[in-house]
């Protein structure tokens, strides 16, 4: 019990927060860093297995632009379009996956080819221009003044610090959920040597798949939710390569087996852009990327482990060793 | 309609020949560096951005002849790939593949956003305006022809050196077996600077090459990176025929397709094809079944 009592009272501490605290600005920098921790969360639960992908961008990508798209042209509401959105994800996921899996496409393939998926993703979205206004970026479009429940659309931030709150921590507790479940077992085998693995009867295929839909899902998921709060999306803040290597900037440098980095390395990453932007405005673009591709390079050589994971090395779960 | 012996779809079947040398020789640097060191440089196409940059500075803004700004921009993106090296691969050659392509990830984000910074997101050119060549109808760009041509020669030049010379032989041996070389006397060390070193000079001279074709801007790299990484991939990693026979295939693809839709289909549809042929050649197109 001892060791519930701690999240527990954080736990409580942040559902508070709004009801107590009321300045916008703040509670709009919180929400984002939930957000985008969940989407962190999403990546590094394939991350920590040494399944490194760089096209989380693109699920991103979809899992923000079916969002909108249905609601704007098939007046699908988000209750739907989301799901949709996921499934799409995993659909994409699949189809890249399976080849990938069954033909063991690994490490620096695997990895490339993600790459490579993203990109085409935000190709996609630009040449469909006339479907998706291209580059200039997307808005779905209000419904009954911007607040509604039906169309997942909220004026206030209060309402999107609590809708964040539970989405972030539904992460966490996958997350967790993951690291108890004989899926782990099967991945960390995997990690160590497939051959091993699939001779001691894990079916290398499946449970890679399993774990990529999932990650998949997640990351669509959080692409719908983004959109659903920023009533605005463009490709290169959804989709692309910047966005996959920002995902995997934040997991690494929180802590890739910690399940807490991701927030960690979220709430780093945000508060450094917002505050270069604040105290330097329009000076500063370019220089929060500068200071992230900086610290990347420096935490893999110096701290593979990441902030957390290096600070509290007993949090993280046993290091998986990629072949 | 066009027809398939249209005359605009021989233009564009030559186009994309013309196009295939330049990817093939995006794709020798990258599959160079596999090869040998075992790491992926994900932040080639940067490199190359940066080469691009060397180019528009030296030649607009110092007024160097074109020809000694290509030496100089070729030997500087040399070095840059040197530098890479030792600062970035050399600490992280022991530990696991993701840390390394993590860490070039790391540097693509690094260059993208401090040429954003140092240069503005303007898009450069060299103001140089190369005659285009009609050959029966068919319109070809001299930037293009030239491109082809200075391709095929860095490649051969590269070919004589790894087959004729001694540090070359060394260089295919280590990417034959890296744990034996080193007991044969061989400085690896050595050899990873020296192959840095090749590998940065080719993206140079690629650097040279694109700038007569392409605006200058900070993520230019992202125009032709990935599709250099799915070449690569496709021909087998470190398949350095492999990646030759894949730069054909893509630029055919993205050329023909360009003719009847726009250039970002084009990159789509070699995606696609891409896919179905990782199904059916998992391990590079050239590979032989294990």
């Amino acid at each position: 019990m001892k060791g519930a009592l701690l999240p527990l009272i954080a736990g409580a501490a942040l559902l508070a927060l709004p009801f107590v605290y009321h300045a916008a600005y703040p509670l709009h920098i919180m929400v984002l860093i939930l957000i985008w921790s969940f989407a962190y969360t999403s990546w590094s639960i394939m991350g920590c297995f040494g399944l490194v992908s760089f096209g989380h961008g693109g699920f991103l990508g979809i899992g923000a632009y079916v969002t909108a798209l249905s609601w704007n042209y098939l007046q699908l509401s988000p209750w739907l379009g989301i799901p949709l959105a996921m499934l799409a994800a995993a659909v994409v996921a699949v189809l890249i996956g399976y080849p990938c899996f069954r033909f063991r496409i690994t490490g620096h393939y695997f990895a490339l080819l993600t790459l490579a998926l993203s990109a085409i993703v935000l190709q996609i979205i630009t040449a469909t221009r006339d479907i998706t206004g291209g580059s200039l970026g997307y808005t779905p479009e209000r419904y009954q003044g911007g607040s509604s429940i039906y169309a997942f659309q909220f004026a206030d931030k209060h309402t999107w610090y609590l809708i964040a709150l539970g989405v972030w921590a539904a992460g966490l507790l996958i997350r967790y959920a993951i690291d108890r479940s004989m899926l782990r077992y099967a991945l960390e085998a995997i990690a160590e040597d497939e051959d091993a693995a699939a001779a001691a009867g894990v079916h290398v295929t499946v449970e890679k798949l399993k774990i990529t839909v999932l990650s998949a899902m997640m990351t669509a998921f959080a692409g719908g939710i983004y959109c659903q709060y920023q009533m605005f999306i463009s490709p290169d803040t959804v989709s692309g390569i910047g966005v996959s290597l920002q995902m995997v900037f934040a997991a690494v440098v929180g802590g890739l087996y910690v399940p807490l980095g991701p927030t960690v390395g979220a709430a780093i990453t945000i508060l450094l852009t917002e505050t270069l932007r604040i105290s330097f405005g329009t000076a500063a673009i370019g220089w929060d990327n500068i200071v992230y591709g900086a610290l990347l390079v420096s935490f893999i050589i110096l701290l593979p482990q990441g902030l957390l994971g290096s600070l509290f090395p007993r949090l993280a779960m046993a290091p998986v060793r990629a072949v | 309609m066009l027809g398939i012996f249209d005359i605009y779809f021989f233009e564009a079947l030559l186009n994309g020949v013309l196009l295939g040398g330049v990817f093939a020789l995006l794709a020798l640097g990258l599959n160079l560096v596999f090869g040998v060191i075992d790491v992926v440089w994900i932040c080639y196409a940067e490199l190359i951005m940066l080469g691009m940059y060397g180019m528009y500075f030296l030649y607009v803004a110092y007024h160097l002849p074109f020809l000694l700004a290509a030496l100089v921009c070729i030997a500087g993106v040399g070095v840059l790939g040197v530098v890479l090296h030792i600062v970035v691969i050399q600490p992280l050659l022991g530990t696991p593949p993701i840390n390394q392509l993590l860490a070039t990830g790391g540097v693509l984000f690094f260059l993208q956003s401090a040429a954003t910074v140092m240069f503005g997101i303007d898009f450069r050119n060299l103001g140089i305006r190369l005659p285009v060549l009609e050959i029966s109808g068919m319109y070809i760009s001299y930037a293009r022809l030239l491109a082809f041509v200075a391709a095929l020669a860095g490649m051969v030049a590269l070919y004589l050196f790894l087959a004729r010379s001694y540090t070359g032989a060394a260089i295919r041996a280590i990417a034959q077996d890296r744990q034996i070389m080193p007991l044969m006397g061989v400085d690896t060390r050595r050899i990873y600077v020296i192959t840095s070193l090749i590998g940065g000079a080719l993206a140079g001279l690629a650097a040279c090459l694109l700038v007569l074709q392409y605006d200058v801007q900070p993520f230019v790299g992202l125009t032709f990176g990935p599709i250099t990484f799915l070449i690569c991939v496709l021909g087998g990693l470190g398949n350095m025929f492999g990646g030759f026979v894949a730069a054909f295939l893509f630029a055919e693809i993205i050329s023909i397709s360009g003719l009847y839709l726009d250039l970002e289909w084009g990159y789509v549809f070699a995606f696609a094809v891409f896919v179905v042929l990782m199904f059916a050649r998992p391990q590079g197109l050239l590979a032989r079944r294990s």
